[in-house]
């Protein structure tokens, strides 16, 4: 090794940083956490993202964030919020996670609007709200196609003006624990110039977002690698219903560069109709009550059936048109979708149709946590956002995830404030920073090996084509088969001459090892569930089994052994139960009640 | 598709010098300048430093002067230089790191001197859509500081220490035009934020890839509300729409500022 490495190998010489909470990732769920984590009690909390400020992936999102303020719909509540969340995650959700949810993310929005986002507004001078996909009720707040933005930016700066220290450009790479398995800290390198950072802490919050990139056609952002979900499971945390995925119907085809960029669900929400190659509304016979606003997962594998019977568009797609729209409402509703396909495509939406076709877009599964704490099985390590699970079930619903972020961002502040104002500081042997340090050097001081790059199209090449949006026991065994012969090509993973400095290749072998192990997870439980639920599409099972419906797959590392268990999906009480009892959403049923009985849709 | 190559001439080094480096990239159709940049990465330097998250022009990581012009690189294309040799550097108002990656943590530290924004009341708040209009321009901005590069007060000597720039002009404006908001920013702009620097060359605009009229709708507002507290020979010469230094009540039509 040469001596420039060595001696950062020596422990002793690792910069030191100590705080009572670290959160890991500044997302939308992040950037709530530390915010919750910093009131109250003086305690020190310090967040540490890949990437700078106000730049994560929650920035990306468009449509808008879903809560039952009712500004629009009066009838809307909770309690169908709720109904419409467990629904569309064909009740696999934690029903404690959905409820706690729908019941506080009203609060959450509002309380964004008392630190300066400023929503889109309604005449009588209310936060608007949008249609989105299978909700009852016109529920997303949002500013035009820029909603994650405006949330990214007001936590943002809210943060920046409490207590919190901010770690930008640092990338953990490893959760530390001590002897009985309790969070001790977090490790990492600054990315500026490689240097190495221990983070000790009490407790710390992951909210690093999810893993959409260990695929190939995706909308994900460059941070979404799944590294907290894979720092997690190294230390013994729990994953669940990792074989959920979603994949969003609409993402741009053409051109080649930006495949799979998203195309919100808004366009759709303000009127967007899908066609065809023989100019049929083919939603209309896939979903004759919900149309073009049926959830995603039914949305995307329209478009696959419309291709797979020859109906498709010349890049493998469908049609969306909103071209029959006022084209200064057009740009005044999704100004981002009109300049994205001006500059990037030579489209100009207000005008013609355009091809789209489904994208992976969002990963359901994650760390089990418990609802009201949002506390993982290791102690003191909490975890809310995407990276976390519970909440969506089987598919997740448009504006949902923005919701998710607010309120357990906050509950996991909230939970991890409780738990260090009675922990102890753990110790950290010593022996564990130096493996820790070597093997993240290891790839810089390898001469010959892998190309981190090319295993990762590799990876995500194959993530797409055996484990995607159509899966089978015998693509899922491929896929299987060849993520294996990658994880030993990976063992030697090598960056040729590059050094410690901002070196994006060195990076990305990191990167890859996350998303190689949750791609194998992702498999795994795609092999168990042996049925179609939601996202999840198996040819050879294409039928909703409820005997398979009444489990979750919950995997967890014993050794070097992954193992998977089936565990009971929490069974809803009494009280939440009723709502099902009727096949359509309590509001929906009082509306009709007090219309008379009329007609009940949108 | 076709077999076109361009040529990317990129500047590799840091704060001890360097130069620029040329690749070969095949060009394919709607190519943007970041496509051809993971191009080089995976084909010839795996270690070429380049900052980027979304690859959809929201995030404002990939900020760049290309030949010479301050752009995202994700959203420049290729074929809007065919024939040319496209020079591709980094950011020239902050200081290096490597190669494209500039250290921009100036900007989130004076950002965070700024003000907040401070409600009369709690939300639900009544608002309508014309009082917000001419604030919901900021709300777009990226953060993506090409403004900041391209103002001359910031790439001069010392100018940092002397003038926020015209991003954190937009941010003031963006809570001190809030309807809702009571602070008094006044003090702030003239003593600390520097804002008498800034002589409308209007500059900002012209790279800013959200279109926000950063002078007109911005700055020349809020010199206004300055120069309604401490009069200044200078700043009286924008004073085309007057209005009190903090508007009171939310029914205010916004079309004045365009
Ligand atoms: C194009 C698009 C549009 C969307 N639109 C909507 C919408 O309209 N409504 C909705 O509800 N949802 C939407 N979503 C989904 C939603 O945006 C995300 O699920 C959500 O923002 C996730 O937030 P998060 O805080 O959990 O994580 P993220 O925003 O992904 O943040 C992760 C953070 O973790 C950090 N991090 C990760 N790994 C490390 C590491 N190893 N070391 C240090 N830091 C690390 C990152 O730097 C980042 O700061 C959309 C998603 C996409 C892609
Ligand atoms: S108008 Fe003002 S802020 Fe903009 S570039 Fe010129 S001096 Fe800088
Ligand atoms: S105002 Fe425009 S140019 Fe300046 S940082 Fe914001 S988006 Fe970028
Ligand atoms: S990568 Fe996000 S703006 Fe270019």
């Amino acid at each position: 090794m040469p001596s420039y490495l060595a001696d950062q190998v020596n422990v002793e010489s690792i910069e030191q940083h100590k705080y009572d909470i670290i959160i890991v990732g500044a997302g939308g769920a992040g950037l709530r956490a530390a915010i919750a984590a910093s009131e109250g009690e003086q305690q020190t909390v310090a967040v540490v993202t890949k990437s700078l400020l106000g730049k994560a992936h929650t920035v990306m999102a468009e449509g808008g964030v879903a809560a039952s303020l009712a500004n629009v719909d009066s009838d809307d509540s909770w309690d169908t919020h709720f109904y419409d969340t467990m629904k569309s995650g064909h009740f696999i959700n934690d029903y404690r996670v959905a409820e706690v949810f729908a019941k506080e993310v009203p609060d959450r929005v509002l309380e964004l609007e008392t630190w300066g986002a400023v929503f889109d507004r309604t005449p009588a001078g209310k936060i608007m709200q949008r249609p989105f996909g299978a909700h009852s009720f016109r529920r997303l707040a949002h500013i035009g196609d820029r909603t994650g933005k405006e949330l990214i930016r007001t936590l943002q700066y809210k943060a920046i003006h409490q207590a919190v220290d901010v770690y930008q450009e640092v990338t953990s790479t490893a959760l530390l624990v001590d002897g009985q398995g309790q969070i001790a800290g977090v490790f990492g390198y600054y990315r500026e110039d490689g240097r190495f950072v221990l983070f000790r802490a009490k407790a710390v919050v992951l909210a690093t977002g999810g893993w959409g990139k260990a695929y190939k056609v995706t909308s994900n952002s460059w941070e979404s690698t799944g590294d907290g979900a894979a720092m997690a499971f190294r230390v013994g945390a729990e994953l669940m219903d990792m074989e959920m995925v979603q994949f969003h119907p609409t993402g741009m085809v053409w051109p080649p560069g930006v495949r799979g960029l998203l195309v919100t669900e808004g366009v759709r929400g303000e009127g967007g109709l899908l066609y065809n190659s023989q100019h049929e509304r083919f939603m209309l016979r896939y979903d004759p009550v919900l149309q073009e606003l049926s959830s995603r997962d039914v949305v995307a594998r329209s478009i696959y059936k419309e291709n797979q019977a020859g109906r498709g568009t010349p890049h493998g797609g469908a049609w969306l048109d909103i071209s029959y729209k006022p084209a200064e409402y057009v740009k005044a509703k999704l100004p981002g979708m009109y300049e994205q396909f001006r500059t990037l495509a030579d489209v100009d939406i207000t005008r013609e149709p355009f091809e789209v076709a489904p994208t992976t877009h969002y990963t359901m599964g994650g760390l089990r946590v418990q609802a009201d704490t949002c506390a993982t099985n290791v102690p003191g390590l909490f975890a809310a956002g995407e990276v976390a699970c519970g909440l969506h079930g089987a598919n997740r619903l448009g504006g949902n995830s923005l919701g998710d972020i607010l309120v357990f961002g906050r509950r996991a502040g909230m939970g991890a404030r409780e738990y260090a104002a009675q922990a102890e500081w753990k110790q950290i042997d010593p022996a564990t920073l130096e493996r820790e340090a070597a093997r993240v050097l290891a790839p810089l001081t390898r001469e010959e090996g892998e190309q981190p790059y090319r295993l990762q199209v590799e990876l995500q090449e194959t993530m797409t084509t055996y484990a995607g949006m159509v899966r089978s026991q015998e693509s899922l065994q491929t896929g299987l088969a060849r993520l294996q012969e990658l994880e030993e090509r990976a063992a030697r993973m090598a960056v040729k001459g590059g050094t410690r400095a901002y070196n994006p290749g060195w990076h990305t072998v990191f990167d890859v090892q996350s998303m190689l192990l949750l791609g194998m997870v992702i498999i795994r439980g795609a092999l168990a569930r042996q049925e179609s639920r939601g996202a999840h599409w198996r040819l050879d099972f294409p039928e909703e089994l409820p005997e398979v419906g009444a489990v979750n797959f919950v995997q967890r590392l014993s050794g070097d052994q992954i193992v998977i268990e089936p565990t009971p999906v929490p069974k809803m009480p009494a009280e939440l139960a009723r709502l099902f009892e009727h096949d359509r959403a309590p509001g929906v049923r009082r509306r009709a009640e007090r219309n008379g009985e009329g007609r009940a849709d949108r | 598709m076709s077999e076109e190559i361009i040529i990317l001439s990129v500047f590799r080094g840091d704060a001890d010098g360097g130069q620029e480096q040329e690749y070969r990239v095949p060009l394919e159709t709607g190519m943007v300048v970041l496509d051809a940049l993971h191009y080089v990465q995976t084909e010839y330097a795996p270690d070429l430093a380049v900052r980027w998250n979304c690859k959809a022009a929201h995030c404002g990581s990939c900020s760049a002067e290309i030949n010479g012009m301050p752009k995202l690189l994700c959203k420049t294309r290729l074929d809007d230089y065919v024939g040319q040799v496209i020079h591709v550097r980094p950011m020239h108002a902050f200081p290096l790191i490597k190669d494209l990656v500039t250290d921009v943590s100036w900007n989130y530290r004076v950002a965070k001197q700024i003000p907040a924004f401070q409600p009369s009341t709690p939300a639900p708040f009544v608002m309508y859509q014309r009082d917000v209009d001419r604030i919901q321009e900021f709300h777009q901005c990226i953060e993506c500081f090409l403004c900041q590069d391209t103002c001359h007060v910031l790439r001069e000597h010392e100018g940092q220490e002397r003038y926020f720039g015209p991003r954190m002009m937009a941010k003031i404006a963006e809570w001190d035009m809030h309807p809702m908001d009571t602070k008094d920013r006044t003090a702030f702009l003239k003593d600390v934020a520097g804002i008498p620097m800034c002589n409308v060359t209007r500059c900002c605009v012209e790279v800013c890839p959200e279109h926000i009229v950063i002078t007109d709708n911005a700055i020349i507002p809020l010199k206004e509300r300055v120069a309604d507290v401490y009069w200044d020979p200078i700043q009286a010469l924008f004073r085309r729409f007057r209005r009190p230094a903090k508007t009171p009540v939310p029914t205010e039509p916004s079309s004045a500022e365009g």
